[in-house]
């Protein structure tokens, strides 16, 4: 027992297996219910589905609106698995338990933003044939799985952050949406301008900009959600 | 082990803590009663690092707070109203992840040992939202001594809890707290308090409005002095 007590400092290696063992609580526990999981998808597929009726398009204007469809669904998607994964922390007292952990609490953070990437990444890879068949759109273009991963991380980075912020609230299903879109604007736009480019065969050059602006924000938005975590938790 | 001089919590303008000063030396099991909203629950927070004081000092283990939380951490345990454990894993499983937070060595040894000490050992693969709510306090109380804390802080363990599950939990109470730790448990229940600590504060007005060590007269009529006391700081409020 007195081992245990007298472990030696944590280091890089403890980190990361702070980080390691917080994704995989959240994806064990998402296995077991299939709540978060399960309702991102019906919802993003639901989402589809209107846009399918609610737009009757020609391949031309197919072509200019298929990103924002995509990223509507993903956005409406991830903020659905965020409120979700963070109230489940809140509502047995389970945030408390990882605050409690002499772990450095930007481990509790980046595994957080593991776990909900990998849902939102599970959604993508259902949305993607599914919006192909829909739309009768080739969907596999180069580049654009990657534009997708940068404006993802994005925004569950951000997601992740205001999520820990709006859970304290009672109103936090609300909440969330009005902190977070506003906020994640700067990758948001970029990721549908990066992928409208791509899907329309503009040669990289010419969204070589926007594919910088994601890069950037994408930075800026996990530093200074590692910066300011401990404080957005604390009381 | 636990030294807190001048303690004050204020939520926006509204005090809680109006100077609390408390002592608790190594091996002490010290019950913290006090009417509701006496502040009992932001105590034991800040204790726990979940929150920061407005004013005043606190150190644990020779270790200031908050600014060496980090270190405080590893040598705490908590309990708290809420289990702190996740429904949809089994026993084992959510003590498996504490042990990787923690960082524990030979963590399997450990975790067979702590189920067995709460009389989970057979339910170790059940979810733990099937657990009745006694079980899952023990489970909550093995959690919180996975790590082999020096310094156990409960609040009101007690909650919710029948009669039988409540005697059982004094008995896992009893067996943690006897192992040399420092304990500090917030309740409502005087007799169970008394039967438990070696001393009983009485948190109200936002201050220890007193403290009684086991042994002394008043000690046997615990009810009486805490409504003189509660009244007191009622009459003043």
């Amino acid at each position: 027992m007195a081992e245990a007590a007298h472990a030696g400092p944590r280091s890089r290696g403890g980190f990361l297996r702070a980080v390691a063992a917080v994704i995989w609580k959240d994806l064990a526990a998402e296995l077991r219910s299939r709540e978060l999981l399960g309702a991102m998808l019906v919802f993003a597929l639901l989402v589809l589905l209107i846009f399918n009726f609610a737009l009757e398009l020609d391949a031309r204007t197919r072509s200019t609106v298929t990103a924002g469809v995509l990223w509507v669904t993903f956005v409406f998607a991830g903020t659905l698995g965020l409120n979700r994964s963070m109230a489940v922390e809140k509502d047995r007292g389970c945030l408390d338990g990882l605050l409690l952990a002499p772990v450095d609490r930007s481990a509790i953070y980046f595994g957080k933003v593991g776990a909900n990437l990998a849902f939102l990444w599970i959604v993508v890879a259902v949305v993607l044939p599914v919006y192909s068949l829909l739309y009768n759109t080739n969907l596999f273009v180069p580049g654009l799985l990657g534009v997708i991963l940068l404006g993802t991380i994005g925004y569950i980075g951000v997601g992740t952050l205001l999520s820990a912020m709006a859970v304290q609230a009672r109103t936090r299903d609300v909440l969330l949406p009005i902190l977070l879109f506003p906020v994640a604007l700067p990758v948001l736009i970029p990721a549908v301008k990066a992928s409208t480019g791509l899907l329309q065969g503009l040669p990289l050059a010419d969204i070589d900009t926007w594919i910088r602006l994601l890069v950037a924000y994408d930075v800026i938005f996990l530093v200074v959600a590692w910066w300011v975590f401990d404080y957005v938790v604390e009381e | 082990m636990i030294e807190v001089r001048s303690l004050i919590k204020t939520f926006g303008l509204k005090p809680v803590l109006r100077g609390v000063d408390l002592r608790l030396e190594a091996g002490e099991f010290v019950a913290l009663l006090g009417p509701n909203g006496a502040g009992k629950t932001t105590l034991l927070r800040i204790l726990a690092s979940l929150a920061r004081p407005s004013l005043g000092e606190v150190n644990i283990a020779g270790h200031r707070l908050p600014a060496e939380a980090a270190q405080v951490r590893r040598l705490l345990g908590v309990v708290s109203h809420q289990p702190l454990l996740y429904g949809d894993l089994t026993a084992e499983e959510n003590l498996w992840f504490y042990a990787r937070l923690y960082d524990l060595p030979a963590a399997q040894r450990r975790i067979n040992e702590i189920l067995e000490m709460v009389g989970l050992d057979r339910r170790r693969r059940d979810r733990v939202r099937e657990y009745s709510r006694g079980m899952q306090q023990r489970l909550t109380i093995g959690r919180a001594v996975l790590h082999d804390p020096k310094i156990l802080l409960f609040d009101e363990p007690h909650t919710g809890l029948d009669q039988e599950a409540s005697a059982m939990l004094d008995g896992v109470l009893r067996q943690v707290a006897g192992q040399g730790r420092t304990v500090l448990m917030t309740s409502h229940d005087l007799l169970r308090a008394a039967d438990l600590a070696s001393r009983i504060d009485i948190l109200s007005g936002g201050v220890i409005a007193r403290s009684l060590r086991r042994g002394q007269p008043e000690w046997e009529d615990l009810p009486t002095l805490y409504r003189a006391v509660a009244m007191a700081e009622g009459t003043r409020g």
